[in-house]
């Protein structure tokens, strides 16, 4: 029980103190975006009167949900509370609220994202186990080759190579978009499903070939450092059929170091996603955050910020919480005495 | 021995657990050599025996000296230099081809290397000096000091990577590499702290660190001369990760136009080259894109090939199993075991 109330705590925790950390860089530095934003205006509009200057730097401020005139504290309670109950602001660029703006493109990335990241790990503890029994074959240093090959490059490159290749020499795939132009989103209809699957292909495959490799080999590593261990000669000697060996001894714990990495993949997949979405011009959530980022759009970014947080914590959570059934001794936590 | 007979046992001359104050006279000349044959020649022979770390090793020179020497030799690239739109290899003016604006391709892929060196260096040192100490110190106190790091390097984790250096970079729009780096690795540290932990967990537990903790000797001398030497190679392959790292999210943030961008960069060219030039449209530039593209991932090649061979040079398990050897142990011990069951 107390592990799910300090996992919980700490989600709370993370997410209250990524809104600290933005509501701080608006706010707390020097010369900082409300600073950026009142030269903005006076460049722009050099005969404004200061007090003009000050009223439109007011009306920019409030889509950020901060009133400039109130003390500092309370702008912090405000802005947070206003936070909490998902209002993010309003963005500058596309005059909607940025959590409605945001909220329609997060399914998309999330899509991917995760579509993705479970294929690597899938696909890297079967493969990786595979490797471990056959190691030193022609298959094992072929298959750690091509590994070390694809993780070279980051998501976003291979894009660009997969893009001259399937989209513009081939043909084969949309090289834009996350659907085709006047498509109708609508869940339940085949055509769409199928135009939105080709449109995010390339988008995964990027994330999907870059990562794999070094899971695969992770994989592999703690499957031979396993298969050394006394436990599993003695499941051996007991004559324990090789499968239940393969299953129940090796595979399980092989794979219990990759959860960490895990991890942070997910959130580097998220991080990544901004670039990604630049390549292909998919509007999910990392489109919104270079637009943002473009049109010095301040709600935007920050509201991305927090969504990609959120999004995250949630991640991990949810990660944290299965984690322990396969774990038994995460729940215990940890007894070590101090030295 | 309690914890304060320790002093009076090595000030009484009799017998000493330090291996430093040997009775043997070492000149100076003497000690430099075993140093560079321990820690110098014979790696340095291991690793050439590995075709991972001899690729990667070579690479990661020929980046060195693009860096530094390639730099003062070959010309600053600026616009109308050699005629526009050269490809490759049609002439010697501009080898590797050049855009709209008459820029050398090779001329800029090469002037971005230093900076991109220091962004690297930078990167990866500040990240993994911070995750060492940080795992050290959680792993090995335990407890409350535990539990805290744990704690905060687990929120630290949580906040997305590139995101929070976007948004960071976005409003102080850093232009020292050396500033780019460390700030690109803003929390990557936590997850490497988290793993050297665990691995400094079970090292704690090694008779010898008991040893020496039974000696009395004090917490800080444990750690860097027990602990943090048999962390080493770990650390090493997780360096050339943390570089690897850093390249892609530096060539991502230039990508974007998040950096400033007096500072050239592979990233910036991709940028250019696909947004501006339109270079995949088929309009026969496309090594526009491919240059710097070659350039990224001969770099991560390099990083990625030293970590998996120092990885190689370091672990014993995977280096005996390689060599056959653990094959034979096993045997053995086998028969250990019928023997010992008879």
């Amino acid at each position: 029980m107390r592990f799910y109330v300090e996992r919980t705590l700490r989600a709370i925790f993370t997410v209250w103190m990524a809104m600290t950390i933005t509501f701080g860089l608006i706010r707390l530095i020097p010369s900082g975006p409300i600073e950026q934003m009142r030269v903005q205006i006076v460049r722009t509009n050099p005969q404004l009167t200061p007090a003009q200057v000050q009223s439109r730097l007011q009306d920019r401020a409030e889509r950020l949900n901060l009133n400039l005139d109130a003390p500092i504290h309370e702008q912090y309670i405000d802005y947070m509370l206003g936070l909490v109950q998902g209002d993010f602001g309003m963005s500058f660029q596309e005059s909607e609220p940025v959590a409605q703006v945001l909220g329609e493109a997060l399914p998309w990335t999330m899509f991917y994202v995760t579509t993705a990241t479970v294929m690597v790990f899938a696909v890297a503890v079967v493969w990786g186990a595979v490797l471990a029994y056959k190691e030193g074959s022609l298959f094992d240093s072929a298959s750690s080759s091509v590994s070390i090959l694809a993780s070279t490059i980051p998501s976003y490159v291979l894009a660009f190579i997969l893009l001259l290749v399937f989209s513009y020499k081939l043909g084969w795939l949309p090289a834009r978009g996350k659907t085709s132009p006047l498509m109708q989103a609508d869940i339940a209809s085949m055509t769409f499903l199928v135009d939105a699957f080709k449109h995010s292909i390339l988008l995964i495959a990027s994330v999907f070939l870059t990562q794999v490799g070094l899971q695969v080999l992770a994989m592999r590593g703690n499957s031979i450092q396993i298969l050394g261990e006394d436990y599993v000669r003695v499941a051996r000697l007991r004559g324990l059929a090789d499968r239940r060996i393969a299953t129940r001894y090796v595979a399980r714990n092989a794979i219990l170091p990759l959860y960490t990495g895990f991890l942070t993949l997910i959130g580097f997949n998220l991080g990544a996603s901004i670039v990604l979405e630049q390549v292909f011009r998919y509007q999910g959530i990392g489109w919104y955050m270079f637009l943002g980022l473009e049109n010095r759009d301040y709600p935007l970014v920050m509201g991305t910020f927090l969504v990609y947080t959120l999004a995250l914590v949630i991640a991990v959570f949810v990660a944290d919480l299965t984690y322990s059934r396969v774990d038994p001794r995460v729940k215990q936590g940890d007894k070590s005495e101090a030295y | 021995m309690k914890h304060t007979d320790s002093d009076s046992a090595s000030t009484d001359g009799g017998f000493s657990f330090d291996a430093g104050e040997s009775q043997i006279e070492v000149t100076r000349s003497e000690r430099i050599r075993t140093f560079l044959r321990q820690y110098v020649y014979e790696p340095a022979i291991i690793a050439w025996d590995d075709w991972r770390t001899r690729i990667g090793g070579v690479l990661v020179l020929v980046y060195l000296l693009m860096g530094t020497l390639g730099v003062v030799l070959y010309p600053v690239p600026t616009s109308n230099q050699v005629p526009r739109n050269l490809q490759p290899f049609e002439s010697m003016e501009a080898p590797l081809g050049s855009n709209q604006q008459g820029i050398d391709i090779l001329g800029q892929a090469i002037h971005a290397t230093p900076d991109m060196l220091l962004m690297v260096l930078a990167g990866a040192v500040w990240a993994t000096a911070i995750a060492v100490i940080v795992g050290t110190v959680a792993g090995y106190k335990g407890g409350r000091v535990d539990r805290a790091v744990t704690t905060f390097s687990d929120v630290m984790m949580s906040i997305p990577g590139l995101p929070f250096v976007m948004v960071i970079a976005f409003i102080y729009q850093p232009t020292n590499p050396l500033v780019i780096g460390p700030l690109i690795m803003v929390n990557y540290w936590a997850g490497l702290g988290r793993s050297i932990r665990s691995q400094v967990l079970t090292l704690r537990e090694e008779s010898y660190v008991e040893a020496s903790r039974a000696m009395g000797v004090d917490t800080w001398k444990i750690l860097t001369k027990d602990i943090i030497p048999s962390m080493m190679p770990f650390v090493l392959v997780n360096f050339a990760f943390a570089a690897r790292y850093v390249v892609f999210a530096a060539v991502g943030l230039y990508y974007l136009g998040v950096l400033p961008t007096g500072l050239g960069n592979w990233g910036l060219q991709l940028d250019r080259a696909y947004n501006d030039y339109s270079a995949l449209v088929g309009t026969g530039q496309e090594y526009l894109i491919v240059v710097p593209l070659v350039f990224i991932m001969l770099f991560g090649l390099a990083l990625v090939l030293l970590a998996q061979g120092l990885d190689r040079l370091f672990n014993p398990r995977v280096r005996t199993r390689l060599s056959g050897e653990s094959e034979a142990d096993i045997t053995e011990d086998d028969d250990a075991v019928s023997k010992g069951a008879m």
